[in-house]
């Protein structure tokens, strides 16, 4: 295992570099201290974790353990009550008082375009073609030439293998499509870290493989990404490192053989149990 | 509409066992098309002997005069230029307005917000006849002077703006929550988030409605008569007191707007029929 690296204003005790990273590199996305109230439902209370160039996380947990929205303060898309977020070394403190100025607007959009979100429901636009959902980030909020924008957007499709469906609306592609296709328009605005909310938890049974298989490859050529899932068989593929989330704090974290194959906290052992069956969890 | 299974079941359930599945289903399709024809027959028959029963009524009672209609007919016919070029000036600008009613609707600025819905209130708690009167007399006293046709559309659009800006309103709140998120997630910023993801779809829910204040609007567009714009209400009103006609000259005008809406809702259940097959809904 590598050494932790100690960051100057903060030490992480989960913090853990996968066996990709280089010791002494500079974290992708880093949160600090993160919570989040929802009216008085208290449901982060107090998160810290950091991604490394390369790496792929997931967390797990139980619906309503947190999960989601400590992906979805991640990019601002819930403003976190307290903490930092770093991403590619921006850093934003959340201040829900402090009026949204320009300027704090401006911060959330910089970190966004850095840290694209798949999302469930996919959320492709169903009045564009599969093409103009891939270069409307580009061009609107990157400022890409046209032709470009489309050359990089036909790159990404022909990634996740959809290139035949460039000119149809996304009414008439499958989910699994659907989902790849929401995948390239992330890809398209290269992104420093991807950030995936269950992005198989909305598609019929047959095709969460298809998914499944696209972000293993991405996971395999390197790719930094942060996923949310109930997918086991892939955390346990993919995932250098697993964060197991509880009733808004990390209950374990590890590489895969060690929380899904050694689960030391009961807690774990017992979601585990839950989720693939007392058989294959060893006690 | 529900269309009949029509007779020989049982004698076609013995012949399917053993027809290829072509012949059922072109069997089947016949059978349908069939009964749909049968419907269209009946209703339109049935049309037929209820308004020609009326007419003939009307007629044989005497007391419509049918030389009325051959000399005044054509004049009231010529406002149906002036009463389309109302309804149409009328419900684009009231788009216009109702855009701009929504965009304020949905402000979090405390005067844009304030502003937007006092409009909405306004007009919608007084009557579109005072609004109409207003703009042809009040407005005056203050200096401002409105051609009649310009002030007939401008109150009638100003009226039916605020109805559709709730429309508006309704139609980008009705767009599920992820397209904004989306849209933020790549970065898109607020002004743009609206112009080229909200109101797109938007504005495609709210079509039809929009369809739906046009055939309204073509018939309040009679109420502009009151400021002698010379529709086909104010024609006939004029037609039927100069030959004390009154009867026959305002039939003719209901017959107008009829035959109008029922031409204009053909068009519009075309429309959301097209609108329907080209669904690219998510």
């Amino acid at each position: 295992m590598d050494p932790v690296p100690v960051s100057a204003d903060h030490h992480d005790p989960f913090a853990r570099p996968g066996s990709l990273t280089p010791p002494g590199a500079d974290p992708v996305v880093r949160a600090i201290d993160l919570q989040k109230f929802y009216g008085s439902n208290h449901v982060l209370k107090g998160v810290t974790i950091e991604v490394y160039p390369r790496e792929t996380i997931c967390l797990i947990g139980k619906s309503g353990s947190g999960k989601s929205t400590l992906l979805r303060c991640v990019n601002f898309l819930e403003e976190p009550t307290v903490g930092f977020i770093e991403v590619d070394g921006l850093r934003v403190a959340s201040d829900p008082l402090r009026p949204r100025n320009r300027q704090h607007q401006e911060q959330i959009r910089q970190i966004r375009l850095r840290a694209q979100m798949v999302f469930q429901e996919f959320n492709l636009f169903p009045h564009m073609k599969v093409i103009d959902n891939l270069i409307e980030g580009p061009i609107r909020v990157k400022g890409m030439p046209r032709d470009q924008a489309i050359a990089t957007a036909e790159r990404y499709l022909a990634k996740v293998g959809l290139s035949e469906k460039r000119d149809e609306y996304p009414g008439r592609l499958s989910g699994g499509q659907k989902q790849r296709v929401a995948i390239a328009r992330a890809l398209t605005m290269e992104p420093r870290v991807l950030l995936f909310d269950e992005p198989t938890s909305a598609l019929d049974p047959t095709l969460v493989g298809e998914v499944i298989n696209v972000m293993e490859e991405l996971a395999h050529e390197g790719a930094t990404m942060i996923v949310v899932t109930h997918e086991m068989a892939f955390a346990r593929e993919a995932a250098d490192r697993i964060y197991f989330i509880e009733d808004g704090v990390f209950v374990e974290v590890g590489p895969p053989e060690e929380v899904l194959g050694h689960p030391k906290d009961p807690r774990t052992h017992d979601f585990l149990a839950r989720t693939l069956g007392e058989a294959h969890v060893p006690a | 509409m529900s269309y009949a299974g029509g007779g020989g079941a049982a004698q076609a359930d013995e012949g399917f066992r053993l027809a290829h599945p072509d012949v059922i289903v072109a069997r089947i399709a016949a059978s349908r098309a069939r009964a749909r024809l049968r419907f269209r027959m009946i209703f339109v028959l049935t049309w037929i002997v209820l308004v020609g029963g009326l007419a003939a009524a009307l007629a044989e009672s005497g007391k419509v005069d049918p030389s009325f209609i051959a000399k005044w007919g054509p004049f009231i016919l010529q406002g149906i230029p002036v009463t389309l070029f109302v309804s149409v000036c009328s419900i684009v600008l009231a788009v216009v307005f109702a855009l701009f009613g929504a965009l304020g609707r949905l402000s979090r600025n405390p005067p844009v917000y304030a502003i937007a819905t006092l409009y909405v209130s306004l007009v919608r708690g007084t009557p579109l006849i005072v609004q109409i009167i207003f703009v042809y007399l009040a407005l005056p006293q203050f200096g401002i002077v409105l051609d009649a046709l310009t002030g007939g559309i401008l109150a009638l659009s100003f009226n039916y703006g605020a109805y559709l800006t709730e429309i508006f309103r309704a139609g980008v709140e009705a767009i599920p929550r992820g397209q904004r998120e989306a849209a933020q997630a790549l970065g898109m910023t607020e002004r743009s988030i609206m112009r080229r993801v909200i109101l797109p779809q938007a504005i495609r829910i709210v079509i039809p409605a929009i369809g739906n204040d046009f055939i309204s609007m073509t018939k309040d567009s009679a109420l502009v008569s009151l400021v002698t714009i010379q529709e086909v209400f104010w024609r006939a009103q004029n037609a039927g007191t100069q030959s004390f006609r009154t009867f026959e000259a305002l039939m003719i005008a209901a017959m107008v707007y009829w035959v109008m809406t029922i031409v204009f809702s053909l068009g519009q259940e075309r429309l959301e029929r097209r609108m329907a097959e080209g669904d690219v809904r998510l």
